[in-house]
């Protein structure tokens, strides 16, 4: 009896990696890319079995903010796959049975939910810490009430109709005035020239004979 | 030496203010034409004029694509011998008539106000399509003030999944100008009406215009300082910013890299020809108008030398800006593409990151490709080529709206950079805008179709209302298909045709002879060997060869243009499309009208004279009649000769 049971246990003891290893497959579970080096350059840290320890926990934390509490560990994160490039695959199973998937959708929306803290965690980026087949959900574009170009351009043209009505009421003003000092010095201007400006020249050039209008009228 | 070659012009003293009336003129300072306020602005208007959109984004597309560096031996040569004495010519025409281009040309022979006609043609409809690229440069101002910009990502679709089609699969900045500024049609019949965002810019820039014109030289005057100046220090500011780029270096030496067989090319010399003249804005009647507001003893030989170095030290200077900036952005996006193979060779054979870099990736490429050539082709890896980036798109509106914007998004502070790049365009063509409303409004008066007594500000705002509401047609989804139209059609061949009927008429109608005189008087010395053989022989022979391969080109190349359509194949390259039949009407309205004015008012005036004629023998007849039994005073005879 106990030699059978011995028999049994190493027999499951050897059976577990195997199953463990069936069930990381990229099919069930997710391939993930990490661009370490192009994110931070100088900065790049190394990725070793600590920061592996340190994603499958990240992943754990996501896995219980997207269930409510229930009991994910670091050993529900199998990971499988890994190369050189720091890529791999992760499969999560159910606490309550290890041998047992979390289907491929729900690990997509816990994964999507807590997408920025996972990001955080690594300093990486969307594009950095690639999960393969999870598309980053788009930053929805700023929304303004009024559009800014709207705003720039009632400012031009309300300092452009201002300058326009300027130029026009003194042009006005100013013919107002001429009007009124043309009726006060009606006594010293001959032919519209002032006295003071052909005081000292001789002759008088009158305008009135130079005609050029009077051969090309169209 | 006396020019033999003179063509009879009867009456032309009688039609034209003597040199001691001019001196009476200057002295007395009685006629009510406008002046200058100072020098200055008369200096800064006319460079505003000739400086416009066309150095920054016609000249350094020419002078890369045919041959850089080498280009400058045409343009420089062409300049000297074409554009220097045109400009001289018109300056000079101008002072010395001390009218605008119809009353000059009328003056010279009336049979020539043809000339004038046309010019203003152009200019009218120049003004038109030149100041609806006001309005999108406006757009693009008014867009400025927000960061990020609104070209440089592209907006979500509807179920947040992705991008728009249509901008993922070409890019932000192209989708910003062809969708949501131009929302261009397919092709030029589908009109798909006006864009009320578009009319809104275009009623600004008009309205911009007027209070800046509103008064001719008076506010134009004030408004050159401005507008004349800030380009300049804008360019400096983006030379000192674009060197400090990485990439911008080779974006100048690919500009000026000398590739001396294209000087065996005609098509070099026809396009520098081409150039030169457009660039210094001859035939449009705004610089003749200019200098006639000039004291008649201004020394125009001088401004037409200073004012054509300038004009060329800037397209120059310019061209380096621009390349400066367009070789950073080509370095970007060469860095963009190899990074993205990198990536894609390190993914796929899941390589270390770091393994392959930018200097080692040809030789790692290459053992990949003899170990796996299957996998690599499967990638469909783009090959990355500097040369291709840096030549796209680098004329007219895709250089300022397309390639400079997405250049302006890569930098830190785009919002500052965007806002001065527009301000630099608009008072580029601002200032040139000023010389078309000057060559429009002044014929306009000249030709007394509305009453000498109304003020000027009635001109200009009719004119301004009048382009405004036909202009209207370049605000639709096909707008920008109709400016394309105008632009290659009503500006071209009619300039060059005027321009040419410009220099045979002062040399050989009002006599070279008559003309050198007319520079001794007002500069005080005869004009030298140089301006002889230029005015006489060389321009109006170089003018002539242009127009000649001008319209034979005109006229055999196929009548195609591009367009933007998402469902073509080439998609997001442009389509090449044919007009549809209508448009050889068009076409034929645009360039023919202007250049058929000219013989077109001749025969006019020629049958009004003949049908005058007979008028007057009755009317002589009655005179003798009335002499006969009236006994007249000398003074009433005098009278009856001048009536």
């Amino acid at each position: 009896m106990w030699t059978v049971w011995t028999v049994w246990m190493v027999w499951m003891v050897c059976l577990v990696p195997t199953t463990s290893e069936a069930l990381c497959t990229e099919d069930d579970g997710y391939k993930v890319r990490l661009s370490i080096k192009t994110a931070l350059g100088g900065d790049a840290y190394e990725w070793n079995e600590s920061e592996m320890f340190f994603f499958k926990a990240t992943l754990a934390f996501a896995m219980r903010t997207y269930s409510g509490g229930e009991q994910y560990d670091v050993s529900n994160i199998l990971v499988c796959d890994e190369t050189l490039r720091v890529s791999f695959v992760f499969v999560v199973t159910k606490p309550s049975n290890t041998s047992e998937l979390v289907p491929r959708t729900e690990v997509e929306n816990a994964i999507k939910k807590s997408r920025h803290r996972i990001n955080s965690a690594f300093l990486l980026t969307d594009q950095t810490l690639d999960f393969v087949g999870i598309n980053p959900t788009l930053a929805a574009p700023i929304q303004y009430d009024t559009p800014p170009w709207l705003i720039a351009f009632g400012v031009v043209m309300g300092l452009v109709c201002a300058g326009i009505v300027a130029l026009l009421v003194s042009t006005f003003l100013n013919k107002k005035r001429s009007k009124k000092s043309a009726d006060e010095e009606e006594a010293g201007r001959g032919n519209g020239i002032l006295c003071e400006s052909i005081r000292g020249k001789d002759g008088l050039f009158n305008q009135g004979l130079v005609d050029d209008d009077r051969l090309t009228k169209l | 030496m006396k020019l033999k070659l003179k063509l009879p012009n009867p009456g032309l003293e009688d039609r034209i203010h003597s040199h001691a009336e001019l001196e009476k003129l200057e002295e007395v300072q009685a006629g009510d034409r406008l002046q200058w306020d100072n020098k200055a602005q008369y200096m800064l208007t006319c460079v505003g004029f000739c400086v416009g959109l066309g150095n920054v984004w016609r000249f350094p597309y020419l002078c890369q694509s045919h041959g850089g560096g080498a280009f400058m031996i045409p343009f420089l040569l062409l300049l000297v011998l074409e554009g220097i004495p045109l400009l001289h010519l018109e300056f000079a025409v101008g002072q010395r008539l001390r009218k605008g281009s119809i009353g000059v040309w009328r003056s010279i022979n009336p049979y020539l106000t043809g000339v004038g006609i046309a010019s203003m043609l152009c200019s009218f409809v120049v003004g038109m399509y030149y100041n609806t690229i006001m309005a999108w440069v406006m757009w693009y101002f008014f867009n400025s003030f927000q960061d990020p910009l609104p070209w440089s990502q592209c907006p979500i679709n509807d179920n947040k999944t992705g991008f728009v089609s249509e901008c993922a699969r070409s890019s932000p900045v192209d989708y910003f100008w062809y969708r949501e500024t131009l929302n261009i049609s397919t092709k030029i019949e589908d009109s798909g009406g006006l864009q009320w965002w578009m009319v809104l810019c275009l009623i600004a820039a008009w309205v911009v215009l007027w209070v800046c014109c509103i008064r001719g030289i008076e506010t134009t005057g004030k408004a050159v300082y401005i507008t004349s100046t800030l380009p300049y220090v804008v360019l400096t500011i983006f030379l000192i910013r674009g060197l400090t780029l990485k990439g911008s270096v080779s974006g100048i030496v690919y500009l000026f890299t000398p590739d001396v067989d294209e000087l065996m090319n005609p098509s070099t010399w026809l396009d520098a020809g081409a150039q030169v003249l457009f660039s210094f804005s001859l035939a449009f009647g705004g610089l003749i108008s200019f200098s006639s507001y000039n004291p008649v003893h201004n020394h125009c030989e001088k401004d037409a030398v200073i004012i054509s170095i300038i004009n060329g030290l800037t397209s120059i200077y310019s061209a380096t800006v621009i390349y400066s900036i367009i070789g950073f952005r080509a370095t970007e996006k060469y860095d963009d593409c190899l990074a993205r193979n990198i990536m894609s060779l390190l993914n796929t054979f899941d390589l270390p990151e770091g393994n392959i870099t930018e200097s080692n990736y040809d030789e790692v490429f290459r053992t990949l490709n003899s170990t796996n050539p299957e996998t690599i082709q499967r990638l469909n890896l783009t090959s990355c080529d500097m040369k291709t980036f840096l030549s796209e798109g680098v004329e007219g509106t895709g250089l300022a709206f397309i390639v400079f914007t997405e250049a302006i998004t890569k930098m830190p502070i785009s919002p500052l950079w965007s806002v001065l790049f527009f301000i630099m365009l608009f008072c580029l063509g601002l200032s040139t805008m000023f010389g078309n409303i000057e060559g429009c409004v002044v014929p306009l008066q000249d030709l007394n179709i509305l009453p000498r007594t109304w003020p000027k500000e009635v001109f200009t705002g009719l004119t301004c209302l009048g382009s405004c509401l036909i202009a209207l047609i370049f605000v639709q989804c096909s707008g920008n298909y109709w400016l394309a139209l105008f632009d290659g059609f009503a500006a071209s061949i009619p300039l060059l045709v005027i321009a040419f009927c410009e220099i045979i008429a002062v040399v050989y109608v009002y006599g070279i002879d008559r003309f050198n005189e007319d520079l001794k008087f007002m500069v005080g010395h005869k004009p030298n060997i140089f301006w002889q053989a230029t005015w006489r022989v060389l321009s109006p022979l170089i003018l002539l060869v242009i127009l000649v391969f001008y319209f034979i080109t005109t006229v055999s190349k196929k009548l195609t243009y591009i367009v933007w359509d998402p469902e073509s194949p080439v998609f997001p390259t442009l389509a090449q499309v044919t007009y549809p039949d209508w448009i050889s009407g068009i076409i034929f309205i645009l360039a023919g009208i202007p250049c058929l004015a000219i013989p077109g008012v001749a025969l006019f005036m020629f049958i009004s004279k003949r049908c005058c004629k007979k008028d007057r023998h009755y009317m002589e007849e009655s005179l003798n009649t009335i002499s006969d039994k009236v006994n007249h005073h000398p003074e009433v005879q005098l009278a009856i000769k001048v009536f």
